[in-house]
């Protein structure tokens, strides 16, 4: 055990544990090499398995994705770095139309064995095409798993359970949670074990147990959602924050039973509110615990506009903890319909 | 780009360079005609229940079909090159490819069928067939096969195989950002690529002169350092002598190769198709280029096949054809709980 300070060297620690044994791993993508990929996920796999298994890719999105579907197809693993995923629209065709199907539309023949790794979120000034979280835009569509680590530690075991899937997975790191020292630090340092663990797809984790109200988070929304939990406890309300961790496979009953414990939920999400992942955990929830609920689900999401630059403004649509204490607090005046 | 016929000691001159005998150009004319055949029985099936009114969901084959009669040659002339683990990825317009690399004809014609008997259990159907016990593979979106074959080259060499992936693509598909962008890697990789691209002179309706600011791709490979060759896609020898060169080269680790076949489909773009976009004339005018009937005179020429035996080769193939139809006619549909698997591995 020592303490770690991020997502990013994390995730990097599972990467290079696990292409020690596992030739078939390859990482791709866009300055993965000497950059580590802008955002840390494969800092350090260079110096050590250099470009035979370290591969720096052109500004292809569309080809390196491609040649992930191929080369998977006939034996690799390919590890694909996108750099933010606010890029994928440049690669989405692979991805949503063949990484995502081909094992599907071939019945069972090709193997997909692809993991993709990307950066999501805003908080820092990047603006509408460089701070968006999609992660919805992939969970809409059948045939990828969906990581969202929170912690050091769920990136450790989520990547290395990531790694030995043969499907396709991608994982987004938040951008606020890697623990680089260019950005904000909006994580703990915690405790991860040096040695190889894996964490199981489709398991929440229950972060704070409460009794008053669920509010459901993944992301940079979990440690923001946990920050106005303890505001809510100085004032007697006692909030559960369920970190989601993969939205697929989404892990149904840990929220209906917390739902049905707490009678109140507010989902929090940092993508935007439409059609997206707030809509979905609610309706999950509501399928599963509509008797027990004393109040109509609330969710707290990106209103609809893409990220704002200005700083005002960006903080104005993307969920803070103080309008998540806000929320939750309300939620909790609501009175019962029944 | 469509040759002059050799004489016949120019005939013989080619087919030694070519290192094609008897054999080989016998077993080519068979596999011509399998392919012929077995397009001409899909799109005989294909108009079952959409007459008098054109329905594409109607009938024992639904959706769009989309066939290569005319560009036999082009399949045959490089997957008869290939190794069963040579990987192929192929287009929306992918049956006279599956069936030169090697796919069961019967598998096949199931999945166009929709067949539980078929490649995928009928979840693919015509434009994405797949078999992995022979490296075959295809996609219904254009430009999709070269950095999806380029992908599979860089695993081959990867694992220290010699394999080589042979990317086939239409000439609308060049016309794709994948085209470029693939040529940059394999070519700064050195990939072992074949990239194929079968210019039948149209993109759908739209002609290569409304879509392409140059005349030929070949070209715009050699800008980034890939060998590139423009061969006579309605001839077999000239497709295979090419092939040949470029495939082993390949092979040995010397880097990835384009080649441009001009060819021409007979049908239309899809079955229904109604062609305003070109004459009679000019689908005239390419028939008496028909790569099939063009082997088989050559083959006279050269006293390796006379009329029967032409004929007999015909037949067989007529045959096994027939014969695929008939298994993906006779098989069952698959149960409908069968869509809800298979999403993940």
């Amino acid at each position: 055990m020592r303490k770690l300070k991020g997502l990013a060297f994390a995730i990097a620690e599972a990467i290079d544990q696990e292409m020690a044994h596992n030739e078939r791993l390859v990482v791709l993508g866009e300055d993965v090499t000497y950059w580590g990929a802008v955002f840390g996920f494969t800092m350090g796999l260079f110096p050590k398995y250099g470009r035979e298994r370290v591969v720096d890719t052109p500004i292809t999105e569309q080809t390196f994705m491609g040649m992930a579907v191929g080369a998977a197809s006939v034996g690799l693993h390919p590890v694909v770095s996108l750099m933010f995923v606010d890029f994928c629209g440049a690669g989405f065709d692979q991805m949503f139309n063949h990484m995502a199907k081909n094992h599907y539309m071939s019945g069972g023949q090709l193997p997909m064995p692809v993991t993709v790794i990307t950066a999501i979120g805003g908080g820092y000034g990047d603006a509408a095409q460089h701070s968006q979280v999609l992660y919805g835009l992939f969970a809409h569509l059948p045939g990828f798993k969906i990581v969202v680590p929170a912690t050091a530690y769920d990136a450790k075991g989520l990547t290395v359970r990531a790694l030995a899937d043969p499907n396709p997975v991608i994982i987004f790191g938040h951008k606020l949670l890697t623990g680089l020292p260019f950005l904000p630090f909006e994580g703990e340092e915690e405790e991860v074990p040096e040695e190889r663990y894996t964490l199981e797809f489709g398991q929440a984790a229950v972060r704070r147990q409460g009794r008053d109200l669920t509010i459901v988070a993944a992301g940079l929304m979990v440690p923001r959602s946990l920050q106005a939990a303890e505001r809510l406890a100085q004032e007697g309300i006692s909030a559960e924050v369920i970190d989601l961790r993969t939205l697929v496979p989404l892990d149904e009953t840990t929220l209906v039973a917390s739902a049905r414990k707490t009678g109140r939920v507010l989902i929090v999400d940092e993508d935007y509110m439409s059609y997206g992942l707030s809509g979905e955990v609610a309706f999950r929830i509501q399928a599963g615990a509509l008797g027990s609920l004393k109040a109509p689900i609330q969710r707290l999401a990106v209103p609809d506009v893409p990220i704002p630059f200005s700083e005002p403004l960006e903080s104005a649509v993307i969920p803070s903890v103080q309008r998540i204490y806000e929320a939750a607090r309300s939620l909790v005046g609501v009175q019962a319909l029944a | 780009m469509i040759k002059p016929e050799p004489s016949p000691q120019d005939l013989q001159y080619l087919v030694a360079q070519a290192e094609l005998d008897a054999d080989q150009l016998r077993r080519a004319y068979r596999q011509l005609c399998l392919i012929r055949s077995f397009e001409n029985l899909i799109a005989d099936r294909y108009y079952i229940g959409k007459a008098p009114e054109f329905n594409m969901a109607a009938g024992p084959i639904r959706g769009e079909m989309h066939l290569a009669v005319g560009q036999e040659a082009v399949a045959v002339g490089v997957c008869s090159l290939l190794e069963e683990s040579d990987a192929v990825v192929s287009t929306h317009r992918p049956h006279h490819h599956a069936l030169a690399k090697g796919v069961e004809p019967k598998k096949l014609a199931a999945e166009i069928f929709g067949k539980a008997s078929g490649l995928c259990h009928g979840k693919g159907g015509h434009m994405h067939l797949f078999d992995t016990s022979k490296h075959f593979s295809c996609s219904g979106i254009v430009g999709a096969s070269f950095p999806q074959a380029a992908g599979a080259a860089f695993a081959f060499r990867k694992l220290g195989q010699r394999q080589v992936a042979v990317a086939f693509a239409g000439e609308g598909a060049a016309n794709h950002g994948t085209f470029a962008e693939t040529l940059n890697v394999a070519g700064l990789f050195q990939l072992p690529l074949v990239v194929v691209i079968e210019d039948n002179l149209y993109a759908d309706s739209t002609p290569k002169w409304a879509a392409l600011s140059t005349v030929h791709h070949f070209q715009r490979a050699q800008s980034f350092n890939v060998p590139s060759y423009v061969v006579d896609g309605m001839d077999l020898i000239d497709v295979y002598r090419v092939a040949k060169l470029v495939i082993e080269r390949a092979r040995n680790g010397m880097g990835p190769a384009l080649i441009e076949a001009v060819c021409y489909r007979y049908r239309g773009h899809f079955e229904g198709d109604a062609e305003e976009y070109r004459t009679r004339e000019e689908v005239e005018r390419w028939r008496a280029l028909d790569p099939i009937p063009r082997l088989g005179e050559r083959l006279k020429v050269l006293g390796w096949a006379d009329e029967a035996t032409l004929n007999r080769l015909r037949d067989e193939a007529q045959q096994e054809a027939e014969a695929a139809i008939q298994f993906a006619e006779s098989s069952p549909l698959p149960e409908p709980q069968e869509a809800l698997r298979g999403v993940f591995q």
